[in-house]
């Protein structure tokens, strides 16, 4: 199909777009598009307006500040795939990347825009909620952060205002005792996942603590398995499997009771990726 | 604010400006504002590939793309890929092995795989079949089950492979 009409504006800087979405609430914003776009085909959302932010120069790059990496919102999948500074502090997104979309998908699509756009089978969305990282916004009101526990509100809902661009995320620098796992599992390589895991833990001697297990495409937004975690971080990855509480619904993809199971299966990869040191 | 906009932009090596709609996606832009009919249409939500073409240097979907977002910017199209002789090596190794049957895929086959093929060169490597299936993982054939595809991209890039170290020798 093709998209309704709507009017288009690209603009050049953070305050311009604010105000258009003052004045246009049923405007939406384009950056990468790769999700929104299928939607406007679909005709699943009609805008009147869209405002393409991709001519707001500073709002990509990738930049370690002592222990925080900072991504800005336009930095686009490929590049977050191709950094050192991804490779060497934040490892689950390096992990992450080559799950996301394909090749020319992964050239447009940007990393805020997914956060953004917070689709629960999406894989950097859990990501960020396993690392703990925060949402950086800008509104009206000026700058705000918000925590990941209190970013995902629902089905493609999030704590940003009607007049809030995301601009940036920031994760916590990883060092020698951060470990990470990523797994997921989907019919075909950069579709949507059935089910994803995504986790991180810090080395403690020769177990774990402060395991953070993400999983995605079994929920409303990414959700964590907190009773599980605190069985691995006990080193028992069988009650880590036996203590999963997850409630998925039957979807296109696959039933509950599989996606359940899948879980399960998941954990334990991702339980041995977490377990390996890493560099 | 107007829903039409004039957008200026390089195709396949020729400048060319249009008033579009905004709603309009680039390969609908190309195939019906251009001519260029070689980009197909297929899913219009960015799963199949048959729309593959490149803006400014790297491969894209053409219809999870406005043409008003190309304002400015260099595409390029199978037409431009083949005239310039670019991938005349694939397109004859697809023929050699038989990959393609109906041909609907294989303009956003040659595209997605030619990228591979130049990182390749860049990186001064050949790709495994396991990444030349990753990277047309985003194109569907209805036809072939693909293996002919992996093998003719696998001959390609063996053979340019051997034509840069001939080179450097």
């Amino acid at each position: 199909m093709k998209p309704a009409p709507f009017a288009y504006k690209k603009v050049r800087a953070l305050d311009e777009a604010i105000a258009l979405m003052g004045e246009n609430l049923d405007a939406r914003l384009l950056a990468g598009g790769q999700s929104l776009m299928a939607t406007l085909n679909m005709r699943l959302s009609a805008p009147n307006l869209l405002i393409d932010i991709n001519g707001i120069g500073g709002l990509d790059g990738i930049a370690r500040n002592g222990d925080t990496i900072e991504i800005g919102a336009l930095t686009r999948h490929v590049q977050a795939e191709r950094s050192d500074t991804i490779a060497r502090y934040a490892p689950l997104i390096a992990r992450a990347m080559p799950f996301i979309g394909h090749a020319a998908i992964r050239n447009r699509g940007t990393l805020g825009g997914s956060i953004a756009f917070a689709d629960p089978a999406a894989e950097l969305p859990a990501c960020l909620l396993a690392l703990d990282g925060e949402v950086t916004a800008q509104g009206p009101k000026g700058k705000r952060s918000i925590r990941t526990s209190d970013y995902f509100k629902g089905l493609y809902e999030t704590a940003l205002g009607p007049q809030e661009i995301l601009t940036a995320i920031r994760l916590p620098a990883a060092d020698g005792n951060t470990r990470t796992g990523f797994a997921e599992l989907a019919r075909r390589h950069g579709d949507y996942a059935i089910v994803g895991l995504a986790a991180s833990a810090r080395a403690d001697g020769k177990g774990l603590k402060d395991v953070r297990l993400a999983y995605f495409g079994v929920g409303n937004t990414p959700l964590r398995a907190t009773k599980s975690e605190a069985a691995l971080a006990g080193g028992d990855v069988d009650a880590a499997v036996a203590a999963l509480d997850l409630d998925p619904h039957d979807d296109i993809q696959a039933s509950a009771a599989v996606k359940k199971h899948l879980a399960g299966v998941l954990l334990r990869r991702v339980a041995a990726q977490l377990m390996e040191r890493q560099p | 604010m107007s829903m039409d906009m004039d957008i200026t932009l390089t195709v396949n090596g020729e400048a060319v400006s249009e008033r579009v709609e905004a709603r309009k996606t680039l390969v609908d832009f190309v195939r019906e504002d251009l001519g260029l009919t070689g980009s197909h249409v297929g899913c219009e939500h960015g799963v199949c590939g048959a729309c593959t073409m490149r803006v400014d240097g790297v491969i894209v979907r053409g219809c999870l793309m406005l043409a008003v977002q190309c304002d400015g910017a260099v595409v390029e199209t199978i037409e431009g890929l083949s005239d310039s002789g670019e991938v005349a090596d694939l397109q004859a190794a697809f023929e050699q092995r038989n990959a393609l049957q109906c041909g609907y895929c294989t303009p956003g086959m040659l595209t997605a795989a030619q990228e591979l093929l130049q990182q390749a060169q860049a990186n001064n490597a050949v790709p495994s079949r396991e990444e030349i299936r990753e990277h047309i993982s985003g194109n569907y054939c209805r036809c072939t089950g693909y293996h002919a595809i992996v093998d003719a991209v696998e001959s390609v890039a063996q053979e340019r492979s051997k034509a840069r170290a001939g080179a450097q020798s």
